[in-house]
């Protein structure tokens, strides 16, 4: 196991490397940020000074490696915009980004399951077809929609809810938590909802087609006829079986809420990472943009990562075989 | 006769299709008692699964009993629905499905397979589950059963899985034991002890015994009794030795002669002419007269006797000479 763990981290590095390299020099070609940090009235000998600066008078493959040197240490260079160090920046904006996403992953995997499970246990009920098609929205709706529509409804119409920011906050440590307060815990409540609903139909459907699919194998039919329990065989014996490929999704969908986060922070100016870095697109902030990646992917990678480890625990199979079996 | 486990009476079981409903099975009564091994043989889709899933009740929609009474132990199961069903499988009776290496699930060991079962039924404590739970392993001949225990399916071989699914059948004591064709998909060389094994168990215990399956060896080789199916019929119903050395049902007889066991000797296997009606197709009177020598213009129109009231539902059977 202890192997196995080590091969995965190894080829989790290759992985940030790759995307490091490409997401570096993707930013060479989107513009120029010298013409963006100096006015109208600048010289040629201005330009070439802040060039020097910046580093950005070197070679392709020296930049990139003082790039991974300098990250490698968590320092992602100084921000463009800001003149402030970008991890500084990250780490501010971090905290608001990664609540926001727990909150969503958790309501989507709760929900999802949940939804997914019941759907396929009550097949032909009528709120489980319900359910089904009331999801069906929830895929087909782009997120800024449905962001748009929840604020005109929860905070224009009804004017329950924040439409935008994050509301209070308290420090803890390097943390600052909107959990804590109630007007952060309202404020949270619309954007998580907008993240996470795609995921969690997502999820739920997943759940519903391989519990469906599990119900139908002999095992399961094997457990009917020892006379086993409804609930030990719909949840003992189907969802632990369902769980194996749902995994791997949720894992993957958990990325995806982290780097879909960009479009639910602009909707609602939720202060996260996503919202710096468009920001910083607008302006060819390069190190925000490029620390933005790196930490994206370093969360990707992460993910997978848990999954893997995960699928030890789950299936007997992946494990070592003790007894050789055939 | 008192010791009378299972007791069905007429049972028919109906399919709602498109094109109209069919009846895998019609009209089939038998008795099975404690401590008997009933085999029950036919070719494929001839209703032997369907009677076996009937009694446990685990028939999958659409099909259900359409008619006909199924007696367990002396009360009347046929009725029977949601949990007062589940109550009965498992702890009365007991089922052994064709593939190990499907039938039992992959993400638990086997231990908790089995102590599960027990303690669903069972009014006895986790360590004495866990306790019996090796015991039963033991019992199936599982070597070294209480290190096993914890095992998971997969380390084991497909023989050894079977004698798990046999003891996961048994763990609760029921007094019935369906195996639908135990030992199709396993190795040639392990099908003789698995069906040894499960005669073993079965003696000892007086468990009675619905063994389905296509192999005339097996029958030979387990079952007191044996029934033979036709498009949902039983057609012959006696003991094995009378059954196999002269079978009475001309269907019996062509089944006889196209098995290997019984034609040893013979230059080469008999084949029955024809194929099986489909369901939705089964002739009027007797189902087998368009593929027998023997149909006169009776067979054509009337079905056939009850079996009850002698051995074979033909109107004309076989005397032994004519069988040779
Ligand atoms: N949903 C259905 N609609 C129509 N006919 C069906 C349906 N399900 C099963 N049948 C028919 O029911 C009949 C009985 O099937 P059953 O499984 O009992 O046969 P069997 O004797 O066990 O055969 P085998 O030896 O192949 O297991 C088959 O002829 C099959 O075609
Ligand atoms: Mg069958």
């Amino acid at each position: 196991m202890l192997a196995y763990i080590i091969r995965r981290i190894v080829q989790s590095a290759l992985v940030l490397l790759v995307v490091g390299l490409t997401a570096f020099s993707m930013f060479r070609f989107v513009g120029d940020p010298i013409d963006n940090m100096l006015g109208q009235e600048r010289t040629a000998a201005d330009i070439e000074r802040l060039r020097e600066q910046l580093g950005l008078d070197q070679s392709f493959p020296v930049q990139y490696f003082k790039f991974l040197q300098e990250a490698a240490q968590g320092n992602f260079g100084m921000s463009y915009r800001q003149g402030r160090p970008v991890a500084e920046i990250l780490m501010e904006r971090a905290p608001a980004t990664l609540e926001l996403a727990a909150v969503s992953g958790a309501l989507a995997i709760i929900f999802g399951i949940a939804f997914g499970v019941f759907t396929a246990i009550r097949r032909n009920g009528f709120l489980a077809n319900f359910i089904m098609s009331a999801s069906l929205v929830g895929v087909s709706l782009p997120t800024f929609l449905i962001g748009i529509l929840l604020i005109y409804i929860f905070s224009v119409e009804l004017g329950w809810l924040p439409s935008f920011g994050r509301g209070d906050t308290v420090q803890i440590g390097g943390w600052s938590t909107g959990l804590l307060t109630a007007t952060g815990l309202k404020a949270l409540i619309l954007p998580s909802i907008t993240l996470g609903l795609y995921q969690m139909t997502l999820i739920m459907r997943l759940v519903r087609s391989e519990m469906l699919e599990v119900l139908r194998q002999d095992y399961i039919r094997f457990a009917r006829a020892r006379g086993l329990h409804d609930r030990a065989i719909n949840f003992r014996h189907a969802l632990k079986n369902t769980m194996v490929p749902v995994i791997t999704v949720i894992g993957l969908q958990l990325g995806a809420i982290i780097a879909f986060a960009i479009i639910t922070e602009t909707v609602f100016q939720w202060p996260g990472v996503g919202l710096l870095f468009i920001n910083a697109v607008q302006f060819v902030d390069i190190p925000v943009m490029a620390a933005y990646l790196m930490l994206i992917s370093v969360m990707f990678v992460g993910i997978n990562l848990i999954v893997d480890i995960l699928y030890f625990f789950i299936d007997p199979r992946l494990r070592v075989d003790r007894a050789g079996g055939h | 006769m008192s010791d009378t486990v299972l007791s069905i009476r007429e049972l028919s079981v109906e399919i709602p299709t498109h094109t109209g409903i069919v009846k895998p099975v019609d009209g089939v009564s038998y008795d099975i008692c404690a401590g008997e091994i009933l085999g029950i043989v036919g070719e494929s889709g001839a209703g032997k699964s369907m009677a076996g899933n009937a009694v446990i009740g685990l028939l999958s929609p659409p099909a259900h009993i359409a008619a006909g009474e199924i007696w367990l132990n002396g009360s009347r199961i046929d009725a029977l629905e949601g949990e007062d069903m589940r109550r009965l499988r498992g702890k009365q009776i007991g089922m052994v499905f064709q593939d190990p290496l499907t039938s039992l699930n992959p993400l638990l060991s086997i231990g908790d397979q089995l102590t599960e079962t027990m303690l669903t039924h069972l009014d006895i404590s986790r360590g004495e589950a866990d306790r019996r739970a090796i015991a039963a392993l033991e019992e199936v001949g599982i070597p070294g059963a209480a290190e096993r225990i914890d095992s998971y399916p997969h380390e084991f071989s497909g023989g050894m899985r079977q004698r798990v699914v046999i003891a996961l059948a048994l763990c609760a004591e029921p007094s019935l034991i369906i195996a639908d064709e135990p030992t199709t998909a396993l190795d040639v060389s392990v099908q003789a002890q698995i069906i040894a094994l499960l005669k073993r168990l079965c003696r000892d215990r007086g468990t009675a015994v619905m063994l389905i399956t296509h192999d005339m060896g097996v029958i030979a080789e387990a079952a007191d009794r044996v029934g033979v199916m036709y498009a949902g019929r039983l057609v012959e119903l006696g003991a094995v030795r009378d059954v196999l050395t002269a079978p009475q049902h001309p269907y019996t007889h062509g089944l006889m002669a196209s098995t290997p066991l019984a034609s040893q000797g013979k230059a080469r296997l008999h084949q029955i002419e024809g194929a099986m009606p489909r369901l939705n197709k089964v002739p009027e009177g007797c189902p087998f007269h368009p593929r027998c020598a023997y149909a006169r213009d009776k067979c054509r129109v009337a079905p056939g006797p009850k079996i009850a009231d002698g051995r074979t539902a033909c109107w004309f059977p076989l005397v032994a000479e004519k069988a040779s």
